[in-house]
């Protein structure tokens, strides 16, 4: 073990058996004795996350096999019975058509306006601090802050109904357009911050080659920065996804689900089957069986579509 | 850091950067009007709330917020929120620590495979696990307290993730000299690598601060007494009573969303840091 050294200076204050205790030590934690340690540090984080995330994971799903009302003392235990209702129910249809059209929206819209405004502040330009500041508002701004004032803003008084002469709130297809939007809006500067420092990671020397070579502006785009972007468009369009799953703040403030289911993604369904109408375990069918096809939808998309465009 | 560097390549000619500079600034428009609208409609006198100006303030009804705060229990529910943020904050910076100190550091079996189940973590939404974490919540009867609102939060993946990361990039040897001076695990983890560490911290705990002071959902599962309430469920039932009222939504919100802006506008540093960090690690 060469790299264990002890310093001269230091090491000549101590005895020769401290100095080799010492030593010893040092290997050991080196050579893989920290299990215990390891579990002490550990243990806190993992009983948290375990306790209130992987857990309920797993519970979720014994859940989604009850009737459970979610107070009453025994759980009657009814097999298929929520999946095969589920298969049935016109609100979950409508809900999931709602979550992949929400989910859409956002990811499309978020990465194009991410990805342009990222591209217009990724070369020396004064108040570059200042538009990546302002761009980042709505994005620590508290969802029900932002609905609440979008709600009045898209209201029939608010100046875009005023604008427009549109109910956007009145109208189940206008007020999911209207829930995409907000959305978009409020995580603009999140797309807008992490494209551009990829794009910062991405080395001067590539466009100057190109550019020698005669490509012109919208090649360079097209032929180095959209492919050498790809990880964080992944990683974008991840977190957008994420956003739509969790869409539950923006809609409860905004729409409430309504009108007529228009605006009911998945979560804000799972909230009301479960708190509003008391059934628990057909609120955790939704949720397992929503969560399962929603992902496999946006990785079905990934593997046939999206992925060709940015590779 | 990648941010930086380009500040030092030379600035082009300016009259090159009108159109960038347009388009930008009506992109700044669509973003900042809706808050802009916000506060101006906060200051207006009721009988014209619907007439113009809509974008700066051209009287200044400071009367609206005290009406508005004692409209509903305000003090009560920042005094919740700032309790649950800040037990939220500290137990991230403490057992998220640890936590990535173990992954960063030591060796011990399954350490990867557990690295990878916490980064999976992050991509459950929370509808998938909020009813058994609500029953749970409630059969350890803390429902409506503080308790229910911290303790299974206290812990996070994200702040791990980042704070390994961050501790991988510490030289090795600067530990194992300590160790061989003879400073134990737990001195070493707290002399040497916590403060080197102090950007990452600072981001984790923004991060976390602004997931506290915003969150809507958890709250609204495991409170319903306006004693335990918080500043955003608060906000929520207010607008839901005070509709008719604009000027009065328009002053709780510009209340219940400053402290986050707040925080933002002098730790945007650590913020934007923490997002470049998770972002180009991959």
């Amino acid at each position: 073990m060469p790299q264990v050294r002890v310093p001269a200076s230091r090491g000549g204050r101590l005895s020769l058996a401290q100095r080799a205790q010492r030593v010893r030590r040092a290997r050991r934690a080196r050579r893989g004795g920290d299990g215990w340690a390891a579990a002490l540090c550990l243990a806190p984080a993992l009983t948290v996350i375990g306790l209130f995330v992987v857990y309920p994971i797993v519970a979720t799903g014994r859940l989604s096999l009850t009737t459970w009302d979610g107070a009453s003392p025994e759980q009657v235990f009814a097999g298929l019975a929520n999946y095969v209702r589920m298969a049935g129910d016109p609100e979950f249809r409508n809900s999931l058509l709602v979550t992949v059209l929400y989910g859409l929206g956002v990811t499309v819209l978020g990465v194009a306006s991410g990805l342009g405004l990222a591209v217009l502040l990724n070369a020396p330009l004064r108040g570059l601090a200042l538009y990546r500041g302002i761009f980042f508002l709505p994005v620590v701004t508290s969802s029900i802050a932002v609905a609440t004032v979008w709600k009045y803003l898209f209201g029939q008084d608010g100046p875009m109904g005023g604008l427009t002469g549109l109910n956007w709130l009145g109208d189940p297809y206008l007020a999911l357009l209207s829930l995409t939007l907000l959305t978009v809006w409020k995580q603009l500067g999140l797309n807008v911050v992490l494209y551009l420092t990829a794009l910062q990671a991405i080395p001067p020397q590539l466009y100057e080659a190109a550019a020698l070579d005669g490509a012109g502006g919208w090649q360079r785009l097209r032929r180095i920065t959209v492919p050498l972007l790809a990880p964080m468009t992944f990683f974008v369009i991840i977190e957008g996804l994420i956003a739509t799953f969790q869409g539950f703040d923006l809609v409860y403030a905004l729409t409430q689900g309504g009108p007529l289911g228009g605006t009911e993604v998945l979560g804000f369904l799972v909230y009301r089957t479960a708190f509003s109408s008391g059934e628990f375990g057909y609120a955790a069918t939704i949720a397992y069986a929503g969560f399962a096809l929603v992902f496999g939808l946006s990785w079905l998309q990934w593997r046939l579509g999206g992925r060709s465009q940015w590779s | 850091m990648v941010l930086t560097a380009r500040h030092v390549r030379p600035r082009r000619p300016r009259r090159r950067d009108v159109p960038r500079h347009a388009v930008l600034l009506a992109a700044s428009v669509v973003v900042v009007a809706p808050f802009c609208w916000m506060v101006t409609t906060s200051l207006k006198q009721f009988p014209h709330v619907n007439q113009p100006p809509f974008l700066w303030p051209g009287e200044f009804e400071w009367g609206n917020y005290a009406e508005a705060m004692s409209a509903a229990p305000f003090a009560r529910y920042y005094l919740n929120t700032a309790v649950m943020t800040l037990g939220i904050v500290a137990g991230h910076l403490v057992l998220d620590t640890l936590a990535a100190y173990a992954l960063a550091r030591l060796r011990f079996p399954g350490r990867n495979a557990i690295f990878l189940a916490l980064v999976a973590t992050m991509l459950v939404p929370t509808f998938l696990t909020m009813l058994p974490a609500f029953d749970l919540v409630v059969r350890l009867g803390w429902y409506d307290s503080w308790t229910g609102l911290i303790v299974p939060r206290l812990a996070d993946a994200f702040g791990i993730v980042v704070l390994r990361a961050y501790m991988q990039t510490i030289p090795v040897e600067l530990e194992q000299a300590a160790r061989v001076d003879g400073a134990g695990r737990l001195r070493v983890l707290l002399r040497v690598i916590v403060p080197l560490c102090r950007p990452a911290l600072a981001t984790v705990a923004v991060f976390s601060f602004l997931f506290g002071w915003n969150d809507f959902l958890w709250p609204l599962l495991v409170t319903s007494d306006d004693d335990a309430r918080t500043i955003q469920l608060g906000l929520a039932v207010f607008t839901g009573k005070y509709s008719p009222y604009p000027q009065l939504l328009m002053a709780g919100t510009v209340v219940a969303a400053i402290p986050a802006v707040g925080v933002f506008l002098v730790l945007q540093k650590a913020l934007v840091r923490g997002l470049a960090a998770t972002g180009v690690k991959e």
